[in-house]
């Protein structure tokens, strides 16, 4: 019974690290649209390269932060989450 | 005297590679794991751990300190030696940056913006030597992060307190714990992008190891015994994706920091206000 409780808990961790990363849609159609306004500037005005290329890394760098939310707490769902869960669960048990 | 400089800002870099081989146990395999805990030392609020991320970061500020002194070192005003002419390349564009971004009234900035690149930019390039990068450490982004929050909200703090409360009331006095939320979420997302895009960097350097080593082995199975196990796409072609993530993302990411801080510090700062209120000063001053 034990075994099958910390493999629920396992497998719970890594199906949400998995959910949590589909945020990663959002970073990245922003970026691509960042991207495509950029090279249409320079396109239309190519003499304002490097004022609109900055601006466009600035702005990707804002845009990306909620895709590495989404990152941090898959890492922590993964590396961190299961050891914290599995100890909670013995400890209920009293079995540590 | 320069060469003697030079030696002592590339030692440090040296130390932390014979720290490194001689201290960190090696990874067994392929595997993601934190800053190593090198010992703990007891404090009566608790243990203070001394890590990888501490060392490095340490070693990172004497050498870039070592190299300044290099660079800045018996400077002239006639005949310039190549050196100084890098020196002050370096002074010029930080301060032409500070100035676009941020105007006169913060020219003084100069040296923290260049200190905060600075260190930024060659924590994260100690990957490149195969040390731990402190920046993939929330701690130490943690703190640099908390460091530009302060800077901010002294800066805001400059027109006076009521000044600043009020500045939680805008667009409407409904919004304030919206405005209280954002500000403390600004050295949290500071934080998290740095530390996340230089970890992010480095877990998918891992993973792009660990799939040459396998899709190697799988090609080169027919081999005879000695060369079947040498994994021949794992040499070289891993430095190329390392060019990525270890080069471009880390200078970008130090960048983009500094750049932020400026921005935050120079758009926090009442302009108006602190002119009028030291004009106002100014008058009462003259009429005693």
């Amino acid at each position: 019974m034990l075994e099958l409780a910390i493999g629920l808990i396992l497998g719970g961790c890594a199906i949400g690290a998995g959910i949590a990363m589909i945020a990663g849609f959002g970073p990245g159609i922003g970026e691509g649209q960042a991207v495509a306004a950029a090279c249409e500037a320079i396109g239309r005005q190519p003499e304002s390269q490097s004022a609109v290329t900055t601006t466009m890394l600035m702005g990707c760098a804002v845009a990306e932060t909620t895709g590495l939310y989404s990152f941090v707490i898959a890492l922590l769902l993964i590396f961190l989450a299961p050891g914290r869960f599995v100890n909670i669960l013995l400890k209920a048990l009293g079995k540590m | 005297m320069s060469i003697l400089l030079l030696i002592l800002a590339i030692l440090p870099i040296v130390a932390g590679i014979i720290i490194k081989i001689m201290f960190v146990p090696a990874v067994e395999g392929i595997s993601v794991t934190g800053a190593h805990i090198f010992f703990t030392i007891d404090l009566p609020l608790g243990g203070l751990p001394i890590t990888e991320s501490q060392v490095n970061s340490w070693l990172v500020i004497l050498s870039l300190f070592f190299f300044c002194l290099f660079l800045t070192h018996d400077l002239k005003t006639k005949d310039i030696s190549k050196r100084q002419v890098i020196a002050e390349w370096i002074v010029e564009a930080v301060d032409k940056m500070v100035l676009k971004n941020m105007g006169d009234f913060f020219m003084g900035f100069g040296p923290f913006i260049a200190a905060i690149m600075g260190l930024s930019a060659m924590t994260s390039l100690m990957s490149v030597v195969g040390l731990f990068p402190a920046t993939s450490d929330i701690n130490v982004v943690g703190g640099w992060a908390i460091l530009v929050f302060f800077v901010i909200t002294y800066y805001k703090l400059k027109a006076g307190i009521l000044v600043y409360l009020k500045g939680f009331t805008e667009p409407v006095a409904f919004f304030a714990p919206v405005n209280v939320a954002s500000e403390f979420a600004t050295p949290f997302s500071m934080a998290f992008r740095h530390y996340g895009n230089v970890l992010s960097g480095s877990i998918i350097s891992v993973l792009i190891a660990s799939v040459l080593g396998a899709l190697s082995n799988l090609v080169f199975q027919w081999l005879p015994e000695p060369l079947s196990s040498i994994e021949f796409f794992r040499i070289g072609l891993p430095a190329i994706f390392s060019i990525y993530f270890d080069l471009f993302s880390g200078c970008l990411q130090a960048f983009i920091f500094a750049m932020l801080t400026m921005l935050y510090v120079s758009n926090g700062f009442p302009q108006d206000e602190y002119f009028k209120r030291k004009a106002l000063k100014h008058a009462k001053e003259n009429k005693k």
